[in-house]
C-alpha cells in the first residue's frame, strides 16, 4: 500500500468540474501529484482552492472529471474513502475539540483500548506524544486544546493527520494563523515529509513559502487553471500576475511622510491576567507595528485598550480623554475601534446580509424610533463597501458566502462606519487574497493620512515592517523593544520576539 | 411556473445591482424565494389535499374557524420566534397562559374594570417574562432550566389562585375579545394579526430587531460589536411573556372563565409552529411569516382530520409525524442551499 519511492504520481487530477446551483466553481482543472515533490496551489480567495480539495479529500463530489489513483480511477462516497486510500488533510478551518485534552484529539477516533474496549490511556498518551514529536512540539498531551494558541493548535491538527501514514498530505494555508518562527518550523516539517517520500499539496499564497518549497506551482484563477509551471521556470512576477490577473507592484508603499501629529491614543500601565503593564502611545496619522510571537499578548493588550476584555488596571485616553474600558465594547463610545483577530468567531454574523453587518452597532441607518429597513440599510453601507471594494452580488448577500478577503473588508468596513480615532488591526490580510491585501493596505494608508492612529498586529514580518512608522516588539506578555527607523529589520524583530535580547528589563516607557 | 417565478424575480431584482452576471442574480434570487416559500409550499399542499377531500373544508366559515382555532399558538409562537431567534427558550408560556387568565378573571370577577384586569395580566406576562429574562441573561442560567421552573411554579400559582376549581363568570366584561368580531372577522384573528404585524416590524425593521439576528447568528461578534446583548436577552424573554400574556387574556375571554390547567401543553404546541416555520433552534435565523404559516399547518391538519373524522388519537401520531417531515425536507433543502465560500 505504501510506495516511498520518489516521482511516481500518486494522484492525478484531470478534468474536474464542479458547480455549486448555477455557480461554476471549478471548470476543467488538471493536476498531477508526484511522492516526493510539493505541489503548491495558488490563487486568491474564491479561485477554488478549497473546493478543489473538498473534491481531492472526497468531502464533495466532482461534477465531472476524474480522480486517479496510482493510475487507477476512484470514486469517493466520503471522506473516509479518500483516508482509506492514503489522502490526509489538514483544512484551514481548525476541527479540533476544544473541551478535549491535547491526547484525546489526537487519538479521537483511533483510540487505543484495552480488551473489553476499556480505553488505554497509557498508550493514547504516547501515541500522542510520538505524534507530537513528529511536528516538533513540545506540548503536554493532558492540556485542554482550548487553552492553546491558534498557532499551536494548527500543530496538533497536523500531527493528526500525520498519525494516518498518509502517502499524499493537503495543506490548506497551514501557516495563515502562525507566527513567523512556527511558521519556519512548520515549513521544515513539510520538508522533512517530502524526504521521506511524502506527495504534497500544499496551499498557499505566501511568496516566500512557494520559493522555499514548491517542485511545481499550479495558479487557479476564477475556478481554472490560470498558470501552471515547475520550479525552473518559477518566477514571483508569473505567479502574482497570474492569480490577480494583472502586475501587482509595490504592495507596501505607503508614500506617507513620517507622522509627527498630536498624541492621539495613550495608555499607562494597562494590565489584567494576561497582560503585563504596558505603556505605548501612537500619534495622529502614525501607524505603529505589533509583533512578536503567536501568544506573546499582542491581541490580549489591545483587547484591553478597545474594552473587549476587562483590564485589572492602568488607564488609556483618547485625545487626552480617560476611556471608560471597564465597559465591554465601550471604547467604541470613545471612537476606538478594533477588528478582531478571527472574523468569523468574533466579528461576522455569517447569515446575516453585507448591509446588516456593516451596520451592526453602529448609528448607521437609524431612524426615528429605532426603526431602519433593508433599504436603508443597503444605502448607508454602499460608500463604505465602495471604497473597501467589497465583490459581491450585491449588499443583501448573507456574509457567509463570501470569500475571506471580501469577508474581512465587510469586518473593516464597520469599523469605520464608527469613524474611529484609534483604529486596531489585529491580523487583518490572514487568510485574504493577495487582491484584497492590496485594498486594505491602500484603507490603511488612507485613514492614517486623515489623521487616524493605527496599531496593526502582525505575523507577517514584511507586512509590519512594510506598513509602519515604528514596530513595537512583545514577548511574553509585554512590550520589549521598540523599533525605529534603520532598526526596523526582521532580524530584530525576530531576535527580539524570541527573546534571543533583553534590551530591557522594566516595563518599556515609550515616548513617542 | 418556475419561468414566471423566475421573470418576476428578475425583475425584482433588477434595480439593485447592474454589475452583477444576470445568471448569479437570477440564482440568488430563486434561492430566497424558495427561503421565503419554505415550509408554506406544505401548506398549500395540505390545503388542496383537504379541499379535495373534504368539500366543506374550503368555506370562509371554516377558514375562519382554523384561524381562530390557532389564534393563540400563533400569539405564542410569535413571542416565541423572538427567544429563540437568541438561540434561546421559552417553556414557560403555556403556564404564563394559565397564570395571566387567572389573573385577569379573578380582578373581573371582584369588579375591577375590564381595562384595568386586561393590564394586570399583561403586567404579569411582562413580569414573568422580565423574571425568566434576567435570570437567564444576568445570571448566566441555562433557558431550557429557568423557563422549565417557571413553567411548574407558574402552573402551581394558578392552583393555587384558583383553588384548583374552574372560576366562571357568566358575564365577563372582555369576552367581547374571545367571542365578538369585527366586520365579520372573530377578534381573536385581529389581535394576532396585530401580534404579527407589530412583531415583523419589530423584528424586521428596527435596529433591535437586527440586534435579535445578530445575538443569535454570534453573540461574541455581537458583544464586540458593541451591541447590549444581555439587554436584548432580557427583552426578548419579556416580548414571550407579554405575548402569553395576550394569549390568557384571549383564551380566558373566549372560555368566560379561567381553567386551572389552561394553557397546559401550549408551549409545544407553539414551540412546533416556530420550529415549522424555519426557525432554528440554534439561533440566528427565522421568520415570523414562517411561525404564522406553522401554526397554520397544525391547524389545518387538525382541522381536516377532524372533517375526515379521523380519530383525535390517530390525529396525535400524524401530527407527529407531519412535524418531523416539513422540518426535514426544510433542512435538506437548507443543505442544499448552502452555496459555496471560497
Amino acid at each position: 500500500m505504501k510506495s516511498q519511492v520518489a516521482g511516481g504520481p500518486v494522484a492525478q487530477l484531470v478534468g474536474i468540474a464542479k458547480s455549486f446551483a448555477h455557480n461554476r466553481v471549478l471548470d476543467d482543472v488538471t493536476l498531477t501529484l508526484e511522492a516526493g515533490r510539493v505541489h503548491v496551489l495558488a490563487g486568491e480567495n474564491g479561485a477554488g482552492k478549497s473546493t478543489l480539495i473538498k473534491v481531492l479529500t472526497g468531502i464533495e463530489p466532482q461534477d465531472a472529471g476524474d480522480i486517479l489513483i496510482d493510475g487507477r480511477p476512484v470514486e469517493f462516497n466520503g471522506p473516509g474513502d479518500a483516508r482509506a486510500l492514503g489522502i490526509a488533510v489538514v483544512h484551514q478551518e481548525l476541527s479540533l475539540v476544544p473541551d478535549l485534552t491535547v491526547a484525546d484529539n489526537l487519538m479521537l477516533g483511533v483510540e487505543p483500548r484495552h480488551r473489553g474496549g476499556r480505553l488505554d490511556f497509557r498508550s493514547a498518551r504516547e501515541n500522542a506524544v510520538a505524534a507530537l514529536n513528529r511536528v516538533g512540539a513540545s506540548l503536554s498531551p493532558g492540556v485542554r486544546v482550548g487553552q492553546l494558541s491558534v498557532g499551536e493548535q494548527q500543530l496538533i491538527e497536523i500531527a493528526r493527520a500525520l498519525s494516518e501514514d498518509p502517502r499524499l498530505l493537503v495543506l490548506d494555508e497551514p501557516t495563515a494563523a502562525l507566527s513567523q518562527k512556527e511558521a519556519g518550523h512548520l515549513l521544515g516539517i513539510v520538508e522533512e515529509l517530502r524526504a521521506q517520500g511524502l506527495a504534497i499539496l500544499y496551499i498557499s499564497h505566501r511568496m516566500e513559502e512557494i520559493h522555499r518549497l514548491a517542485d511545481h506551482v499550479t495558479v487557479l484563477r476564477d475556478g481554472h487553471v490560470a498558470d501552471s509551471m515547475p520550479r525552473a521556470d518559477m518566477s514571483e512576477d508569473r505567479i502574482v500576475t497570474s492569480m490577480v490577473g494583472r502586475p501587482v507592484n509595490d504592495l507596501y508603499d505607503h508614500g506617507r511622510g513620517s507622522a509627527q501629529g498630536e498624541v492621539r491614543l495613550s495608555v499607562r500601565g494597562l494590565r489584567s491576567g494576561v497582560v503585563q503593564e504596558t505603556s505605548l502611545e501612537v500619534r495622529a496619522g502614525e501607524v505603529v507595528g505589533l509583533a512578536g510571537i503567536v501568544g506573546a499578548g499582542r491581541s490580549e493588550l489591545c483587547r484591553l485598550i478597545a474594552g473587549f476584555d476587562r483590564a485589572d488596571g492602568g488607564e488609556v485616553t483618547v485625545d487626552g480623554q480617560r476611556v471608560d474600558i471597564a465597559r465591554a465594547g465601550g471604547a467604541a463610545g470613545a471612537d476606538i475601534a478594533m477588528l478582531p483577530e478571527s472574523r468569523k468567531a468574533q466579528g461576522l454574523f455569517l447569515g446575516m446580509s453585507i448591509a446588516d453587518n456593516v451596520c451592526m452597532g453602529t448609528a448607521l441607518a437609524k431612524r426615528r424610533f429605532g426603526g431602519t429597513s433593508p433599504s436603508r440599510l443597503r444605502t448607508a453601507a454602499k460608500p463604505l463597501a465602495d471604497r473597501l471594494r467589497v465583490r459581491a452580488t450585491s449588499l443583501d448577500q448573507p456574509v457567509g458566502e463570501l470569500s475571506g478577503g471580501n469577508q474581512q473588508k465587510v469586518l473593516l468596513a464597520r469599523c469605520l462606519a464608527k469613524k474611529p480615532t484609534v483604529l486596531i488591526l489585529d491580523e487583518p490580510t490572514r487568510g485574504v487574497d493577495i487582491g484584497a491585501k492590496a485594498d486594505i493596505y491602500g484603507l490603511i494608508n488612507d485613514i492614517a493620512t486623515q489623521g487616524v492612529a493605527v496599531i496593526l498586529i502582525s505575523s507577517e514580518l514584511p507586512e509590519v515592517l512594510g506598513m509602519s512608522d515604528r514596530v513595537l516588539v512583545m514577548h511574553q506578555r509585554r512590550i520589549v523593544a521598540e523599533l525605529t527607523g534603520k532598526d526596523m529589520t526582521e532580524e530584530h524583530i525576530v531576535r527580539y520576539a524570541t527573546g534571543l535580547v533583553r534590551k530591557q528589563v522594566e516595563p518599556v516607557e515609550v515616548n513617542s | 411556473m418556475n419561468d414566471i417565478v423566475a421573470a418576476e424575480h428578475e425583475r425584482a431584482v433588477d434595480s439593485s445591482r447592474p454589475t452583477a452576471p444576470k445568471r448569479m442574480r437570477l440564482h440568488a434570487g430563486l434561492s430566497t424565494l424558495a427561503d421565503r416559500l419554505g415550509v408554506a409550499i406544505a401548506l398549500i399542499v395540505l390545503v388542496v389535499l383537504f379541499a379535495l377531500v373534504a368539500p366543506y373544508f374550503l368555506t370562509v366559515v371554516n377558514l375562519l374557524d382554523v384561524a381562530r382555532q390557532i389564534s393563540v399558538t400563533a400569539i405564542l409562537g410569535a413571542g416565541l420566534t423572538f427567544v429563540i431567534m437568541t438561540a434561546g427558550i421559552d417553556l414557560s408560556v403555556g403556564s404564563a397562559v394559565g397564570v395571566t387568565a387567572f389573573a385577569a378573571v379573578s380582578l373581573t370577577l371582584d369588579g375591577a374594570p375590564a381595562p384595568l384586569a386586561l393590564a394586570v395580566a399583561l403586567l404579569a406576562g411582562f413580569a414573568v417574562g422580565l423574571i425568566n429574562g434576567v435570570l437567564v441573561a444576568k445570571l448566566g442560567l441555562a433557558a431550557f432550566i429557568v423557563t422549565l421552573a417557571a413553567l411548574t411554579y407558574l402552573r402551581g400559582v394558578t392552583y393555587v389562585g384558583t383553588g384548583g376549581t374552574t372560576m366562571f363568570s357568566t358575564h365577563l366584561s372582555y369576552s367581547v375579545l374571545g367571542q365578538g368580531s369585527v366586520l365579520g372577522i372573530p377578534v381573536p384573528i385581529v389581535v394576532m394579526a396585530a401580534v404579527f404585524a407589530i412583531g415583523w416590524y419589530v423584528l424586521e425593521r428596527t435596529v433591535f430587531g437586527r440586534w435579535v439576528h445578530a445575538v443569535g447568528g454570534n453573540a461574541e461578534a455581537a458583544r464586540l460589536a458593541g451591541i447590549p446583548v444581555r439587554r436584548v436577552l432580557v427583552t426578548v424573554y419579556v416580548i414571550s411573556g407579554l405575548c402569553a400574556g395576550i394569549g390568557g387574556i384571549l383564551s380566558s375571554a373566549k372560555l368566560q372563565s379561567a381553567v386551572p390547567d389552561l394553557g397546559t401543553g401550549y408551549e409545544l404546541s407553539a414551540i412546533a409552529a416556530v420550529v415549522l416555520g424555519g426557525t432554528s433552534l440554534m439561533g440566528g435565523r427565522g421568520s415570523l411569516i414562517g411561525t404564522l404559516v406553522g401554526a397554520a399547518i397544525i391547524g389545518v391538519l387538525v382541522n381536516g382530520l377532524t372533517l375526515l373524522d379521523v380519530s383525535s388519537f390517530y390525529q396525535q401520531i400524524i401530527q407527529g409525524v407531519v412535524i418531523v417531515m416539513a422540518v426535514g425536507l426544510d433542512r435538506l433543502r437548507t443543505r442544499n442551499a448552502v452555496t459555496e465560500g471560497a
